[in-house]
Formats: structure tokens, C-alpha cells, sequence
């Protein structure tokens, strides 16, 4: 596992990606030393009336967005349909980066980062917040099992990937029982506020909604990075089995397409048998916010998803993925921060150091993603995974550290 | 077993001296943060404050709810119900995650936003005072008894003697008494309570009800979710290799 020398050469040569990245994490490194030493009142723009910011607000994006992770990976191992089993990887991938981004965010928050353990000792069961915790370590936990074959195959470990195998099934159904409790869990956090949430937004069903949405904007993320791996990540660069495959992924917009519909379904019920409707005529900001969220993330793309055209298109799939996902964020971010505004009466917006901490983590575990895709069999053809397995067994051992940003 | 305790708060009586909110900072080594009490406002150095509405004055503190919803919220229970009745908060346990301060129907908890070691701060019925047997400093510091300690059912039993004998005096309604489930503060005026800063249309049933009623459902998610999943992963899999098993036939 020796570096060559030209691979050094190589990291070192500059490119336009490179330098942004290495200035956002450099600047995201100080912003962090800031937010340790000098605490969250200097750095942020949090305070009494926001206790919760952009921080928060992007873990649960994070979160949402990662949700690819556990319904690929029941539909190719609990429902076998294994037409899908080339996204698996990249979307546990993808879920185990999402899941660390959100964990660092978090501790990045805590008031006292020294007491993170607590929760593991300290229990109070009717805390939702308890219940999300110990779902978030049991999950990455999961996924850490869930892609450990793909490490250990590099190094042509046997006799722990049968184990692996054996108990594969178990692991993947708690993966997916952790992730609808803690996914839906977000949305139960805001059912004890229900004076401060904006009435959009607010509902007994929340947990549901939140449920709903993530599976259909986790599927979005799936196809919006399968487009933009097949475009950034080629056989040049050291990838391989990188190309669209596009019946997959029009496949997987079709659940998306089913998701949308339950979820616009669900928000129908719950205005009409809550009598909020009226909420939808009342001039207001949050009005627009929702509105636009709704149609960004839901109408736009129920219509387009509809047409067999735009389904099998991969400019339109990319496009209509675009559109769930910032349906998503934006869905995300107006139950955590603008739908809380009129109660509070503060009109918050992130400070710098917070902003560059959340753009620094998400950089690196984008540089993550990269380097693991290129050492490790991550993208495997149609084939099963055996036979993934022993191709990669074959590749060099060599651990490739260059980074080529084009 | 001790009696759970309480303050009992009338507008009526109260003259704005500001002498509980200068007792509450002696008592709890709290730093002063504005030179006129009547312009402050709750904050990490401030449990309680008198504001002034026209010509009456209130108080606002935290209310110590029955069933508390920063209590339920807690995932390391570091804010407690003393036996008194008050809520209490260790800042051993605490992780801080602020979940309580945006849980609290009140708005009550506040931050030590400013230090890196920050704590919640909030009122604490002086829980350490009246374990001593005295008063809590607000209450002994009230020249006039507008905020009266004690045990609770007196304090309702009083302030419902109050509506009733003098109904042109007040109107009808204790605050604190149902509002989020009630709590241990209770608050008696001549006007609507909306009219001096209190939230008026909380709901009456305590604010982690509508928590539980979703976190109930959890144990049937996972055992009915478990089921489904297994019995999917088999059935599938059987339909599977009947389909291969047909096709190896057919060849």
C-alpha cells in the first residue's frame, strides 16, 4: 500500500475544485476552532427565541436526503428484487457519509459536546429525542454492517463476510425498523409545539409526512448522484460501472412518483379533516414558503413523473430529482426554522461560522465518497455481488489516494 | 411526604415595586441586567421579571407544570420534578441540546449563550430554600402578598374564593391552574390574560400528550414492521425460485 510518486504529483496538481474545496475546509476548520473556544454565542446566530438554527435544520435534510439507504436495500434484500442491487452500495455509501455529516453537525451544536455520551447511560424513554438518538447509533451501526463486505473483499477477508452473509437479512430489517422509527421521529420531535409550528405545517401527522417525503426525495438523491457520478466519475478518473443505468433508475422514479402521491394525498387529508384549509388563502410569507414547496417538490415533479417520456429521459429524471430534493430542504428547513418565525418573532439567519462549518462537512464527505468509490468496489455492474466480489478481489491492493476534480 | 408547592400570583395586588425580581437575583447570585427592573426581561442572569401593562403589573416566571413538557423532552432528564412540585434542572446531566427550550410551551428557558460551558437557567421555586423551610425569595421579598407561597390546593382553594367574592374585581379565569395541564403558578387578573403577555389558547391537556400519542405507536411499528418485513423477504424469495425452478422445467 505504498504511495507512487506520481500519484503524489498528481494530488498536488491544482484545479479549480480542489482549491474551492481545501479554502471551504480551511475556512470551515476555523470556524470551528471559533465555535469551540469561544462558544455558540459569538458564532452563531442562534439565541433564547432560536435555539435550534441552521444546524439542525440541515440534520434533518441530511437524514432525509440518506433515506435511500434503507429502502434500496430492502427492496433488493427483503422484497429481492434484484434489479436494483447496483444501487445498493452507493446508497449505503451515501447513507453512512449522510449519517456522519449529521452526527458531526450534532455534536458541532451541543451546548457541552463533552457530554454526548450521556444519552447512552442517562435514559429518559419519553424523550423523542432519546428515541432518535439510539436509532441514529443503531443505524450507522447497520450501515457500518451493511458495507463492511465492501472493505473487507478489498483485503480478501473471507471467513467475516460469510458471517456477514449469514446474518444479513436480520441486520438489513432492523436497518430499515431503526430508520422508520427515527426517520419519522424528526417529524414527532415538533408534535409537543404545536402553539409555535405554523399551522401549514403543523399536524398530529408529522412523523407520517416526514416518513413519506423521505422516501421519495431519498430515491431522488439516488438518481441525482447516479447522474452526477456517471458524469464526473469516469474510467479515466480509475472508476468503473459508473455509466446510468437508466432502467434502474426510471424505476426507482416511479416509486418516487408513488411517494409524491401519497404524500400530497396525506396532505390533502390532513388540511381538509383539520380545517386548515384556510390557511391556503391567508397572504402571508409562510404561505409562499409552502407554497413553493409544494410545487417544487411535489406538483412539478407528479406531473413530469407521470409521462413515460420524462421517466425514461436522464436529462428530465436529473431535473425532476433536483425538484424533489429542494422540495425536501425547503419542507425541512420551514418546520425547523420559518415556521417557528412568527412565534418567536425573530427573523433568523445563520451566521457565517455556521454556514461554513455545514458547507465544510459536506465537502469532505463528498472527498469521501470519491475516495472510497475509487479504492472499493462500490459501483457493481448488473452482475450479483459475488461476482463483484471476486473482481475486486483481483484489482491491486493498492490503496489510491489522487483526486482528480474536472 | 411533602406537599407539592406552589405561587399564587394576583395582578390585583401587585404594586411594582420590583422587589421579587431584586430578591430572585440576590438569591441566586445573578448578575443585574438592566437599571430599570420594569424594562427587563427573562434572560440567563433573569428568572423573573415585572412588566408593567398601563397601570397593572405582571410577573412572568417559569410555571412549574404538572407534566412538564422540558421534563418529557429531555433525552439525559436532566430538568426533574422535585417532589415539591418544582422543576429543577442539573447541569451535570445536561447535554445541551436545547430541546426544552423549544418545547416549552412558555417560553421560559433560557441559555448561557455567551460561555462555553453553558447551562439552561430558569426558575427553580427555590427548591433548596423551601426544602429549609423558607420562603422563596421572591414570595418573602412581596411587601403586599401578591405572590403568595404555598401548598397548592390552598392556593386554589384562595384564588377561587377570590373570583368568587369579588367578581367585579377579577376576571374569571386562574391562569396556570389548566393551561398545558396546569402548572404550579398561578395568576389572577382584572383583565384577559392576553392583555399582559400571557399566551391565552394553550391547549388544556399537558403539552406531552401530544407527544405520546405518537410514541405509543412505536412498539407496534417495530413489532408489526418486523412481521411484515420477514414474512416479505420470505415470500419473495419463495416466488423467486418458484418462478427459476418453472423456468428450469421448461427448458
Amino acid at each position: 500500500m505504498k504511495l507512487k510518486s506520481m500519484n503524489i504529483k498528481e494530488i498536488l496538481k491544482p484545479s479549480f475544485w480542489k482549491v474551492v474545496s481545501v479554502i471551504i475546509v480551511t475556512v470551515g476548520l476555523f470556524s470551528t476552532y471559533f465555535r469551540f473556544s469561544l462558544g455558540l454565542g459569538a458564532t452563531t446566530n442562534l439565541q433564547d427565541s432560536v435555539p435550534w438554527g441552521l444546524w439542525i435544520g440541515f440534520d434533518f435534510i441530511g437524514v432525509g436526503l440518506a433515506a435511500a439507504g434503507f429502502t434500496i436495500a430492502a427492496t433488493v434484500h427483503i422484497f429481492n428484487i434484484h434489479k436494483y442491487e447496483p444501487l445498493v452500495r452507493p446508497a449505503i455509501l451515501t447513507a453512512f457519509l449522510g449519517y456522519s455529516v449529521v452526527v458531526c453537525l450534532l455534536l458541532v451544536d451541543l451546548g457541552r459536546p463533552e457530554n454526548f455520551w450521556h444519552p447512552l447511560v442517562m435514559w429518559n424513554i419519553h424523550s423523542v429525542m432519546f428515541e432518535i438518538t439510539w436509532c441514529i447509533i443503531c443505524y450507522s451501526t447497520v450501515l457500518l454492517l451493511e458495507f463492511a463486505p465492501v472493505i473487507l473483499e478489498k483485503f480478501n477477508l473471507k471467513a467475516p463476510i460469510k458471517f456477514l452473509k449469514i446474518i444479513s437479512i436480520p441486520v438489513v430489517i432492523a436497518g430499515v425498523l431503526f430508520s422508520t422509527l427515527h426517520q419519522s421521529s424528526f417529524g414527532s420531535l415538533y408534535l409537543i409545539v404545536p402553539g409555535k409550528l405554523h399551522p401549514l405545517w403543523y399536524s398530529s401527522l408529522l412523523p407520517i409526512h416526514f416518513y413519506v417525503s423521505c422516501i421519495a426525495a431519498g430515491l431522488s438523491m439516488i438518481i441525482f448522484e447516479s447522474y452526477l457520478i456517471a458524469r464526473s466519475c469516469t474510467k479515466e478518473d480509475g472508476f468503473c460501472n459508473t455509466g446510468l443505468k437508466m432502467n434502474i433508475l426510471s424505476g426507482a422514479a416511479f416509486v418516487v412518483w408513488i411517494a409524491l402521491i401519497a404524500g400530497i394525498l396525506l396532505k390533502i387529508y390532513d388540511f381538509v379533516s383539520n380545517d386548515k384549509l384556510i390557511y391556503l388563502i391567508i397572504p402571508s410569507m409562510e404561505t409562499s414558503l409552502f407554497y413553493l414547496e409544494i410545487i417544487i417538490g411535489t406538483i412539478v415533479p407528479i406531473y413530469l413523473l407521470s409521462y413515460k417520456k420524462f421517466r425514461e429521459d436522464k436529462k428530465w429524471l436529473y431535473i425532476i430529482s433536483i425538484c424533489v430534493i429542494s422540495g425536501l430542504i425547503l419542507n425541512r428547513l420551514n418546520v425547523s426554522i420559518t415556521g417557528l418565525v412568527a412565534s418567536s418573532g425573530i427573523n433568523y439567519f445563520p451566521s457565517f461560522d455556521e454556514i461554513s462549518i455545514t458547507i465544510m462537512l459536506v465537502v469532505l464527505a463528498i472527498f469521501a465518497f470519491r475516495l472510497i468509490a475509487k479504492n472499493f468496489s462500490v459501483f457493481v455492474g448488473g452482475e450479483s455481488e459475488e461476482a463483484a466480489s471476486n473482481i475486486s478481489a483481483k484489482k491491486s491492493k493498492q490503496i489510491i489516494l489522487s483526486e482528480r476534480y474536472e | 411526604m411533602l406537599k407539592e408547592k406552589g405561587i399564587l400570583f394576583d395582578v390585583t395586588l401587585c404594586v411594582g415595586c420590583g422587589a421579587c425580581s431584586q430578591a430572585c437575583k440576590e438569591t441566586n447570585n445573578l448578575e443585574q441586567t438592566n437599571k430599570d427592573f420594569l424594562k427587563d426581561h427573562l434572560s440567563d442572569n433573569t428568572f423573573t421579571v415585572v412588566e408593567q401593562y398601563g397601570e397593572l403589573f405582571t410577573r412572568k416566571l417559569c410555571m412549574h407544570c404538572n407534566e412538564p413538557a422540558c421534563v418529557s423532552v429531555c433525552l439525559v432528564g436532566a430538568i426533574t420534578k422535585s417532589p415539591t412540585g418544582s422543576v429543577v434542572y442539573d447541569a451535570d446531566k445536561c447535554i445541551g441540546c436545547r430541546y426544552c427550550m423549544q418545547a416549552c410551551p412558555h417560553h421560559i428557558p433560557r441559555y448561557e449563550w455567551a460561555t462555553t460551558q453553558p447551562r439552561i437557567r430558569k426558575c427553580n421555586l427555590c427548591t433548596d430554600r423551601v426544602k429549609d423551610g423558607q420562603l422563596p425569595a421572591c414570595a418573602e421579598a412581596c411587601p403586599t402578598e401578591a405572590t403568595l407561597f404555598g401548598d397548592m390546593d390552598q392556593l386554589i382553594a384562595i384564588a377561587k374564593k377570590r373570583l368568587k367574592d369579588s367578581p367585579e374585581k377579577y376576571y374569571q379565569h386562574i391562569y396556570g391552574l389548566e393551561e398545558a395541564g396546569g402548572g404550579h403558578v398561578l395568576v389572577l387578573s382584572p383583565v384577559p390574560f392576553e392583555q399582559l403577555g400571557y399566551i391565552s389558547k394553550l391547549p388544556k391537556e399537558s403539552m406531552p400528550e401530544f407527544t405520546m400519542r405518537a410514541m405509543e405507536k412505536i412498539p407496534s411499528v417495530v413489532v408489526g414492521g418486523g412481521v411484515f418485513l420477514t414474512g416479505m423477504y420470505w415470500l419473495t424469495k419463495r416466488k423467486n425460485q418458484i418462478a427459476k425452478d418453472e423456468k428450469n422445467n421448461n427448458k
